[in-house]
């Protein structure tokens, strides 16, 4: 039989196949180490951190919707300190697989100060989240094409290594925002982050949610995620992390088609961990099956 | 903390359409498991409902587990139509559990309908307890009363309708037994159950100065302290249920 080839690129950063634990669902990596071999997968983002640590916002934080997760966590974390000294080094030292670390600030000059602390670390990259709708701010640097160009701009002029920017989905044409990042130096785009939703309890008459609003996640966006890899991919020439409600291969395979160089897991780890090796065997078996053998033939070879 | 598909030994129906207690096979979770653990599983391999349930482990045997649980909504309704045979996607053995009482400690449990359930395997890791707490709404939610036998204490019951024991709250209960347990020995209160009951339960003991752990109930995503959804205020900041509990010193809740 025929070797069937997973690997993928993102810019520099070479995966030995193209599942990216999504930021944020796989927490700091410890979480999971008894269910998940991060040798098992390409790439992990690991959960957003921000210069200071923060609590989070007040519960309930997360309500089941149909086929979807709300969540208003806020960005809960322990601050780059912590991050830095307790969480980072174990994952770098216990695996080879590709480390990609997620920062948000308030302002530019955290985002700088968090970049000028992952500079010397043996990272494989870091990624911007300019996209996260629970920090109580109205608008997002992600929602803003200006902004999102100003904020890369800076951080470029600052860092080699390789930069990922998380785009908001919560935008009118998420192409335009994509283009701004690759005109201002972002090496890879991460699409797509959650959608802006609210959860409403009719007994109570109140929000489901401590926060009020939260992020839509799961199988519930994911044609709404495809058609913005779809548009982004139009777009621009980056490489793309795929994400939005995949939880089995053939979605895996859609991004792929549509565009994506990798997929990014989120949600579905929740539901199934095993999830990972699960897709990746299906990926082998497709491959096999259409005869292609490698999986970069598939890179958006969506027939239209 | 394992993944595993594990078997059903049995589904059994207790009170129509209710209550139902379900035997897992599952030898490597069985043997880890700990008092106050919970397993996070999977009703269907479908994504409706999307994401998993908890539920407290009811009790070990041999190479199974059991957990008890009401049908309280779609999930759970699923499951209870789950035949023997079948096989289910359970996460586990997850959460802190309940520390165990020192030898020179008066032992407590205050259970509250399925609540009872933790209760039920702690019993089993216990050397003595000199009473059994158990409330409910009426005479069909008092469960598990079966499983304490090996205690051979005494077990009180309250309803809230007067159908079995005495007519009232459990915390009613537990506030008539504090002032009678003349005792030079400590006394150590285990408490599972709705979070009123849990709160009130946490007044008496902080009355009594009897150290009280409390096992809380969460709308958990992950189980395993990735997502930091299930969090909880306490007086050290906000805590994971799944993942520092579910079992916490009731002290240490914002209530």
């Amino acid at each position: 039989m025929k070797k069937i080839n997973l690997k993928t690129n993102l810019g520099r950063i070479s995966l030995k196949n193209p599942i990216v634990l999504a930021s944020g669902c796989f927490g700091y990596g410890d979480e999971y180490k008894d269910l998940i071999s991060l040798d098992d997968v390409g790439a992990v983002v690991t959960k957003t951190i921000t210069l200071k640590p923060k609590a989070g916002n007040p519960p309930p934080r997360v309500v089941e919707t149909a086929s979807g997760i709300l969540n208003s966590i806020g960005l809960a974390n322990v601050g780059a300190e912590v991050f830095l000294k307790e969480k980072l080094p174990g994952l770098l030292k216990k695996f080879s697989t590709p480390v990609i670390v997620s920062i948000a600030g308030e302002t530019r000059d955290e985002y700088l100060k968090l970049i000028s602390l992952l500079n010397r670390k043996k990272i494989a990259g870091i990624e911007l989240n300019i996209s996260c709708p629970n920090v109580g701010k109205d608008l997002t640097i992600g929602q803003d094409e200006v902004e999102t160009f100003g904020l890369v701009k800076a951080v470029r002029k600052k860092t080699n290594l390789p930069l990922l920017v998380k785009l908001s989905p919560n935008v009118t044409d998420i192409g335009k925002i994509a283009k701004s990042a690759e005109k201002a130096g972002a090496d890879i785009l991460s699409l797509v982050n959650t959608f802006s939703a609210i959860g409403i309890d009719a007994e109570t008459g109140r929000a489901k949610l401590g926060g009020v609003l939260g992020g839509l996640s799961g199988p519930a966006i994911k044609p709404i995620a495809l058609r913005m890899v779809w548009q982004v991919r139009k777009t621009t020439s980056l490489p793309i992390i795929g994400m939005g409600g995949i939880a089995n291969t053939s979605d895996a395979l859609e991004f792929i088609i549509t565009g994506a160089n990798a997929i990014g897991l989120g949600s579905a780890i929740f539901i199934n961990p095993d999830l990972c090796r699960e897709i990746i065997a299906g990926l082998k078996r497709y491959l096999s099956r259409k005869r292609i053998y490698n999986l970069d033939k598939l890179v958006g070879s969506l027939i239209v | 903390m394992l993944q595993v598909k594990a078997r059903i030994i049995e589904n059994k129906e207790l009170l129509p359409e209710t209550y139902y207690r379900l035997s897992l096979k599952t030898p490597p979770i069985a043997r880890l498991a700990k008092p106050g653990q919970f397993v996070h599983l999977r009703v269907n391999e479908k994504i409706f409902p999307l994401l998993r349930r908890p539920f407290s482990i009811h009790s070990v045997h041999k190479e199974n587990i059991q957990i008890l649980y009401k049908v309280t909504g779609a999930g759970t309704g699923i499951l209870s139509r789950r035949k023997k045979d079948e096989l289910l996607d359970v996460i586990g053995p997850l959460g802190n559990g309940y520390r165990l009482p020192d030898k020179r400690t008066k032992v407590i449990l205050v259970a509250g309908g399925a609540g009872v359930a933790s209760l039920c395997f702690l019993s089993q890791r216990l050397a003595s307890c000199p009473a059994v707490l158990i409330g409910g709404r009426s005479k069909r939610d008092i469960l598990g009363r079966d499983k304490f036998k090996r205690l051979k204490t005494k077990i009180k019951i309250s309803t809230e309708d007067g159908s079995l024991g005495k007519k009232g709250l459990v915390t009613d209960l537990l506030q008539e037994l504090l002032p009678t347990l003349h005792s030079p020995l400590p006394t150590v209160i285990y408490a599972c159950g709705p979070m009123k009951m849990l709160k009130e339960t946490a007044k008496i003991a902080e009355r009594h100065r009897a150290l009280c752990y409390v096992s809380l109930e969460e709308f958990i995503v992950c189980g395993v302290g990735a997502c930091q959804g299930c969090a909880v205020r306490t007086k050290n900041g906000y805590k994971r249920v799944c993942k520092d509990g579910p079992v916490f010193d009731s002290k240490e809740i914002i209530w």
